[in-house]
Formats: structure tokens, sequence, C-alpha cells
């Protein structure tokens, strides 16, 4: 069952990746950057089985690194939607890209 | 004193440091809100926050002077270069407090969270520092960055510091999401975490090599954003600009040094049989920033924008280290770091000066006959700008040349004439500064130059470093042993064959 659990995982992470990199809004890339967090729990989750139970408590910290990044992240982007207007980040051009 | 991981308290000893300026991070936090409500300017919160540093180094001096840790295997290392990256991090928090106390005063930004965030980033590159453990290694790392997330947009009514903080957060976020993932897929090839376990199987042959290749992947490309290497540096120029002038002084100088430390170790001691898998691709990453950072240093009109790419460059310099992966070239990297440090925030600390605590004169032409002007800041931005360059007689000389010996000493010879040649560019834009400084006629009346006024802590800080970086220039001798009794010991290194990384 590893190989299976571990293609998923990466498909996953690929798609959050390819997300990354070909969506324009901010809020979307951040859901991007989230899965890829998932994508790597499920690997976690999957490899504990053959390795040990730390895996599934490495799950835990990610978990909560997540959503600590989430409560910085979304207040930056509040924080600049304020100058804005958009989360589009083609539109946030003062600094050069 | 030896420590028994049997008893917990022996844990709180290992930790002490980053105990300590924990909890007084969260002491200047809540100091910030009370005093809020008084009505100060919150100096006093920086005041407070040094003050935590300079207890958390006294911890530190107390596991340096005499506590031994039992074998080399443990999560918490109390080792050496744990201890010797803990000063370099109290040394460029407390450097960056000070420029940073009358910047946040005059723009009015919020001082207790500003200062308590300085705080919890550095305990975090302390944990990294402290850590042999990939996952607690990462915990760290996040805690670090997430607070500088916050610092790079911490100026709400600056546009360009939300941009930066926004840039800084979205691409720092997706590379930490690869550095897990080689984590997971680390943990699964290897089956733990802890970087002695790693290197044990590693030796063994007991590794998987299918989740080995790309996990090794994943994580070489996570940390090359951390630490803003060619061609995972697009953020940098970008948030190192944007971000109030204090905050990009802290990131460039602390926030880097932390993420060497953590490849250093990483890549020294838990992979550090597999140094010739990962050395190839490090050649040409090194190689590609050190020629590209400098070269695009050379066409910036933003003297702000200009010492981003110079960190670039220096990030190439560093990574010469790692992949000769010797214990020269390792207490080299040590040493660099302390001095890139100094020299990285006494740059910016001039820059906030000139800027007159604010964004608005960071052009070149901001600078033109500040030697006249203000002949005492001018000379210790010269000192400071030599030292960048790697100058002889100061210590960037001394740091450059140690990464040089171990360079050669791994015969990586092609890398070595790079660093000397790209060494060579950046005179001209470093000196370039310089020469606007004093060979330039100082401008028509009521130009920034007039008004230019250097606070007292930042005339402090300025000349304690101009102090170090000509002493240690002269006299690197304690510095150094300093760094390589650091690295002594620590290294898991299969013995490297001569030149078999790169062409």
């Amino acid at each position: 069952m590893l190989a299976p659990a571990i293609y998923l995982s990466a498909a996953l992470f690929a798609i959050g990746t390819l997300g990354v990199i070909v969506r324009r809004n901010a809020i979307i890339i951040f859901l991007c950057i989230e899965l890829q967090l998932n994508a790597v729990n499920l690997a976690f989750v999957a490899l504990s089985r053959h390795v040990g139970i730390e895996g599934q408590i490495y799950v835990f910290f990610v978990m909560t690194v997540a959503a600590a990044e989430a409560a910085v992240g979304l207040a930056i982007i509040i924080s600049i939607f304020r100058h804005y207007e958009t989360v589009n980040v083609d539109k946030f051009n003062v600094l050069k890209w | 004193m030896l420590l028994d991981y049997s008893s917990s308290l022996h844990y709180l000893l290992a930790l002490l440091p980053e105990a300590v300026l924990a909890a007084f991070a969260m002491w200047v936090l809540l100091a910030g809100v009370s005093r809020r409500r008084s009505g100060g300017l919150g100096k006093e919160t920086g005041w407070l926050a040094l003050a935590g540093l300079l207890v958390a180094g006294v911890a530190n001096g107390w596991l340096y002077s005499g506590v031994a840790e039992g074998g080399t295997a443990a999560m918490i290392a109390v080792d050496r270069l744990r201890l010797f990256a803990n000063w370099v991090f109290i040394l460029g928090a407390g450097f960056a407090i000070v420029v940073a106390l009358p910047y946040v005063a005059r723009q009015k930004l919020q001082a207790g969270e500003y200062y308590s965030l300085v705080l919890f980033a550095t305990v975090g590159m302390m944990v990294m520092a402290a850590s042999r453990d990939l996952m607690l290694i990462f915990l760290g790392l996040e805690l670090m960055s997430i607070a500088v997330y916050a610092l790079a947009g911490y100026n709400r009514r600056d546009r360009r510091s939300a941009e930066a903080g926004l840039k800084y957060f979205l691409l720092g976020a997706f590379a930490s999401a690869f550095l897990l993932f080689g984590i997971a897929l680390l943990y699964g090839a290897a089956g733990s975490t802890n970087l002695h376990a790693i290197s044990e199987a590693l030796s063994a042959g007991a590794a998987v090599e299918s989740l080995l290749g790309p996990g090794l992947a994943l994580l070489t490309i996570g940390l090359a954003f951390k630490v803003s290497a060619v061609p995972f540096h697009m953020w940098t120029p970008d948030v190192y600009e944007g971000a109030p002038t204090p905050a990009t002084a802290f990131m460039a100088a602390a926030v880097k040094a932390g993420a060497f430390v953590v490849l250093l170790r990483i890549f020294a001691t838990g992979l550090g049989t597999l140094h010739a898998e990962w050395s190839g691709i490090l050649w040409w990453v090194s190689a590609l920033t050190m020629v590209f950072g400098n070269l695009v240093a050379l066409v910036q009109s933003s003297v702000k924008r200009m010492l981003a790419y110079s960190s670039i460059a220096h990030g190439g310099y560093l990574l010469v280290a790692i992949v000769a992966a010797n214990e020269t070239a390792a207490a080299g990297l040590l040493f660099y770091l302390l001095v890139y440090t100094v020299m990285t925030i006494a740059a910016f600390a001039v820059v906030v000066t000139v800027a007159n605590q604010g964004e608005g004169g960071n052009r070149m032409e901001d600078y033109q006959g500040l030697g006249t002007r203000r002949p005492v800041l001018s000379i210790c931005m010269t000192v400071v700008l030599l030292a960048l360059a790697g100058f002889p007689g100061t210590a960037g000389f001394i740091a450059k040349y140690h990464l040089l010996l171990g360079a050669a000493e791994a015969s990586l010879w092609t890398l070595a004439v790079i660093l000397a040649l790209t060494t060579v560019v950046s005179y001209w834009y470093y000196l370039r500064v310089a020469w606007y400084m004093w060979m330039r006629d100082p401008p028509a009346e009521g130009r920034p130059t007039d008004y230019v006024i250097t606070p007292f802590g930042t005339r402090v800080a300025l000349v304690v470093s101009v102090a170090l970086l000509v002493l240690a220039g002269i006299f690197p001798g304690a510095a150094l042993e300093m760094a390589e009794n650091s690295i002594r010991g620590i290294m898991y290194l299969a013995a490297p064959q001569a030149g078999a990384a790169g062409p």
C-alpha cells in the first residue's frame, strides 16, 4: 500500500505546485500551498506505517505550523488589499517582481 | 556539568538561551500593549528586548563555558557549532534592534510587537541551529520565517512594505512546503528524521534509494529558497527593498546566518556521506549565485536594492564552503557569518540614517557629498563597504581568504577562481557609493544630505561594528580559533574525492 499512497501524495503536491505557479489570486495561491502541506501530511501518515509512529505525530506539528502560517498570511493579504483593493498578484507592481 | 536527559530539567537547561529569550519575547509583547495605553513611543520595549538578548547571551555563555552532552545523537545539540551560531544571532538581533529604535519611533510603528517579533525570530534561529532533527529544524525555521513575514510587512501604511510582506510570505511558504516534503521523503528513506540516525542509515546502505533522491532534491530546493540562492532568489531584492530598512537589516544578516548554519548542519553531518550526489548541484548553484548577484548589483541605482543583490552574492560565497565541506571551509563559513552579520547591519544602519529614518532617500544621488557634510558617518560607511568587498586589512578579507583556503583544500579551483573574480567585480559597486560620498560635490541647498542626523544608538552601533571589522581584520586569531573549535568533531564526512564536484 505504500507506493500508491506516495504517488497520490506526490500528485497532490504537484497540483499544489502548479497552482502556485499558474494562479494569480493570492488567496488561491495560498490554498495551493495548503494543498502541498496536506500532501506532505498524507506522505507522513503513509510512511509511518512502515517506519514508526513519529510520522503521525509530525502531522500535528505540520497542521499547527499551517494554522500559524494562515493567521499571518491572511493578515498580510488583508493589509495589502487595503492598499490595492485587489488580491491579484500581477497588480502588485510597485516593486519590480 | 554533564547533561543527562533522563531528567526533564536537563532538557530545559539544554534549551536555556531559547527559553529565556522566548519568555522575554512574550514579556516585551505584553509591555508593548500596556505602554500603548499610556501613550509612550515604546523605546522602553526596545531596551527590554535588548536586556532579553543580554540574558540569553549570558545563558549561552554558561552553556559554552562548561556544559557537555553525552554523545552526539540527541535531538538538542549542545555543541560549539550551535553556541557559536547563537552568538552570531544574538549580536545580529541586538544591532538590528538598536538600529530600529529611532526608526520605529519616527515611523510610529507599534513598538512592542516589532521587538517581540525580532526576538521570536531569533528564538526560531536558535532552535534551528540547536537541532539535530529535521522536524525540529523545520519548526525552528517556521518560527523564524513566520515572525519575519510579519516584520517585512510591518509598516501597514506603506504599500511597498505590504507588497514585500506578501511576496515574502507566498514564496517563503511555498519553499517551506518543498522543504517539508523533502523531510517526509527522507524520513521514509532513512527511517528517521534524526540527522545522526540518517547518517548511520546512509553509511550502512540501508536507505530506500527511490525516496532518497527526490527527498534530497526537494530539501535542497527548499533550503536554496531560504538562503536566496540563484535560481531561487527572485523574492530577495523586492522583499529587501520593500521591507522597513531595520527589518531588512535583520533579514539580510541574521536570517541568512540562521539558514546557512542549518545548511551546514544538514549537509555536513546528516547527509555528509552523500557528498558526491549533492555537491555537483550545489557547485552550480554557488557559481550562478556569485556571478548573478554581483553582475546585477552593478546596475542598481538604489543603495538598498544594491545591498540586497550584494547579500545574494555573499550567499554564493558562503555556498562555496558548503560545497567544499571540509573543516577549514566550515570554520571559514562560521567566521564569515559573524563578520557578514556585523558588516551588513552596519551598512543598513547607514542607509537608515541617510534616509532620515524613512524610506525616501535610498538612491545613490542621496549620498552625494556626504563626505564633506557628515565625515564620520562617511568614514564608517567606507570602512563597511571595503569590508563587504573584502579589502585587505578588514575582517571581510580574512573571511574570504579562509573560504578560499577551504575551496583550495577541496581542490575546487574553478569555484575559487569565480569567487576571486566576482569579488573584484564587487569592488565596483561598493566603491561607487564611496565615490558618490567623497568625490561628488554636495548638492544644492535643501537636499536631504543637509538634514542627516545620526541617532546616538546608531552612532554607538556603527563605531562598535567598524572597530570590530578593523580589529578582526588585523588580529583575527581569537575569533578564528573560536570558529575552528566550533567545527571540530561535528562533520561526519566520507572523505570527498578531489575535484569530484563539478566540471
